[in-house]
């Protein structure tokens, strides 16, 4: 990085990271405390659209399926807690684990378990390569939102409610000022090590990818490897981001994976802008903020968004931190 | 009895292929021709339902319903490729999806503003009701063996279409090589506009055929192209053999895994709750089975399509 220069995008960025962190105690002065729940949210998907980003915009994998990982991430933090509450012991697990609200447990779980979901996913998806991609990690997500429609232990179609938010130590994440700051946290933290991988050896390999496959391959690199666990990491990071869903909502169901959810989460990393690290959490606000405005006006607000998406598409690729930070933000 | 059971679960399956077929015939030449990815192809499809569905409930005629149907989903087709879908076939496929996305969401969103949220039911036409015993002591819907009819007549009249026709001289000849088709000064944008309306005007048949045996809801598109895919993925992209195979093997597996596994389940565990969940849950996912399965032998589909 060097010494940071003041420029246009160190501009943008410090402007963000100043509103974000400056947030809950005006939105508390304002007495306005909706503000926080909302964009805990919003920083909630801005860390599942980051780790799409990661696939899509840096390893050109285009997978419509990324609301999987985030819906496994969820179920798990919420079939953690439900055996917790109900002090019974977990089905098909060695030992007579009954569940936890340790969040470190119950949030580390849920990212291995949907880096395990995305292994599996990936290994087969990843033997085909453009719209069969597309449509294979798309099949694959429903396949897996149907599983769960259809797991009447956890509640089926209805969802699963949680009777607390997970136990943090030295923290209330019942509070839900506390809450968004170890959300922020955890996307600075899940940035800034997307920054590192993308900027390391592995990254370049990934980029590379993205352009030419077959010269990647040609110059001796697995690329099937290197694609498989650019994946898992990313499939990862959607779990750690379902897992903060389960919690905010303090509530999990099937709706979380529905393909809907995962083309959301594509429409915010293309809005904010591809290929960059911080474009979608920009794209993350954009969308949720619009649909709160929109909501509000009238219950038809879909009508507007679609073709707002179209034109988008058509006219302005670079997405919205292009447009505020210039050609510097291509680099992340 | 069993044997019965086994006849009538395999004209389901059929039924479903042949709904299948439509979806996927349309979308799968989309594709092979002007390298699109179509989401919104369900979307036409759902079109086409409700337009059946109107219609028919205003005239009293199912049969007025479909035949209006067809040339609005039709004309909805085109009117999309002409205003937004043209500008999307040199992009990448990821383009296409969003845009196509967006196209969902406005057309959910409209349906819903014109026909309001709540699904519509649509009687079976009187000509159709009731069932016929194919042989004795069973009896199966007419209006499915129908169904299964115009599906295998509309499955022969594309054959001949893309086989015998100049135009399907030119769908070919335009799937396996745009820029030369071109240059020898055939209007390859009409070609497109012509395509992208004809599988419109399938997806819309289905969607009108649907329209007694299933909801006419918001959604109803989303939940079949999801299936097509599958379809299409299995076949392989572009090839209407390809569709036609995979809509009857996905027709079959879907059907079967839903009325056999359950009871094969329960007959393997003791637990007879156990043994429903595991049945529900195996028998929704068997599709996406097949489909991994298929993928790992053949990851570019059964039938490959122009090289």
């Amino acid at each position: 990085m060097g010494s940071v220069e003041l420029n246009r995008k160190t501009i943008v960025l410090l402007v963000g990271l100043v509103f974000l962190i400056a947030l809950p105690p005006v939105a508390l002065a304002m007495d306005e405390e909706f503000f926080i729940s909302l964009f805990s949210r919003i920083l909630v998907y801005a860390l599942a659209a980051v780790s799409l980003d990661l696939i899509l915009g840096y390893a050109g994998m285009a997978s419509l399926g990324h609301g999987a990982f985030l819906g496994v991430g969820a179920y798990v933090v919420g079939i953690l807690a439900f055996h917790a509450s109900e002090e019974v012991a977990i089905p098909f697990l060695p030992g007579d684990w009954a569940g936890t609200f340790n969040a470190l447990i119950a949030w580390v779980s849920a990212i291995v378990v949907s880096g395990l979901f995305a292994l599996v996913i990936g290994a087969l998806s990843l033997r085909t390569s453009g719209v069969y991609f597309i449509m294979i990690t798309l099949a694959f997500a429903q396949m897996i939102y149907f599983f769960f429609i259809s797991l009447s232990a956890y509640g089926g179609e209805d969802g699963l409610n949680m009777e607390q938010r997970n136990a943090f130590p030295m923290l209330d994440l019942g509070d839900d000022t506390s809450f968004y700051y170890v959300c922020l946290g955890l996307l600075l933290a899940f940035v800034y090590v997307c920054h590192r991988i993308v900027n390391s050896r592995f990254g370049m390999v990934m980029r590379g990818c993205k352009q030419n496959e077959t010269r990647m391959r040609a110059l001796g690199y697995s690329t099937y490897k290197y694609k498989l666990v650019c994946f898992v990491i990313a499939g990862a990071g959607a779990g750690l981001a379902g897992a903060l869903a389960a919690n905010q909502n303090e509530f999990v169901s099937p709706g979380l994976m529905h393909w809907t959810r995962s083309g959301e989460v594509m429409i915010m990393v293309i809005l904010g802008g591809i290929g960059t690290l911080f474009g979608p959490i920009f794209g993350a606000a954009a969308l949720l903020l619009m649909e709160e405005v929109l909501a509000a006006y009238t219950q038809h607000w879909m009508i507007i968004l679609g073709p707002v998406l179209i034109l988008v598409v058509l006219f302005a690729k670079r997405g919205i931190y292009g447009f505020l930070a210039g050609d510097r933000g291509r680099d992340g | 009895m069993t044997f019965f059971l086994f006849l009538e679960q395999t004209l389901n399956a059929f039924q479903l292929g042949v709904m299948l077929f439509l979806m996927a015939a349309g979308l799968t030449l989309v594709f092979g021709i002007m390298n699109m990815i179509n989401l919104a192809h369900g979307s036409f499809y759902m079109i086409g339902a409700y337009v059946a569905a109107y219609v028919g409930h205003v005239t009293g005629n199912f049969f007025i319903g479909v035949a209006v149907a067809l040339p609005v989903a039709a004309l909805t087709g085109m009117a999309v490729e002409i205003t937004a879908l043209r500008k999307l076939y040199n992009r990448d496929h990821l383009d296409q999806v969003l845009a196509t996305f967006g196209l969902i969401l406005f057309f959910n969103e409209l349906t819903s503003i014109i026909w309001g949220p709540q699904a519509i039911f649509v009687p079976i036409p009187g000509l159709f009701e009731g069932s016929v015993e194919l042989i004795p002591g069973a009896p199966y819907p007419i209006y499915r063996l129908v169904i299964i009819g115009a599906g295998l007549v509309v499955a022969l009249l594309l054959r001949l279409l893309i086989v015998k026709t100049r135009t399907g001289m030119l769908i070919r000849a335009g799937a396996s090589n745009r820029e030369m088709v071109s240059a020898l000064g055939v209007d390859i944008d009409r070609l497109y506009t012509v395509v992208f309306g004809l599988g419109a005007l399938l997806a819309g048949l289905a969607g009108a055929l649907a329209g007694p045996i299933l909801a006419t809801e918001i959604g109803m598109g989303e939940n079949i192209l999801i299936l097509t895919f599958v379809v299409i993925i299995v076949g392989g992209i572009g090839s209407i053999r390809g569709a036609l195979i995979g809509a009857l093997l996905v027709g079959v597996v879907d059907t079967y895994g839903r009325a056999f596994l359950p009871a094969i389940l329960r007959s393997l565990f003791e637990d007879p709750s156990v043994a429903d969940g595991v049945g529900a849950s195996a028998s929704s996912m068997s599709i996406y089975i097949l489909m991994a399965v298929v993928l790992i032998f053949k990851p570019r589909g059964l039938f490959q399509a122009y090289g």
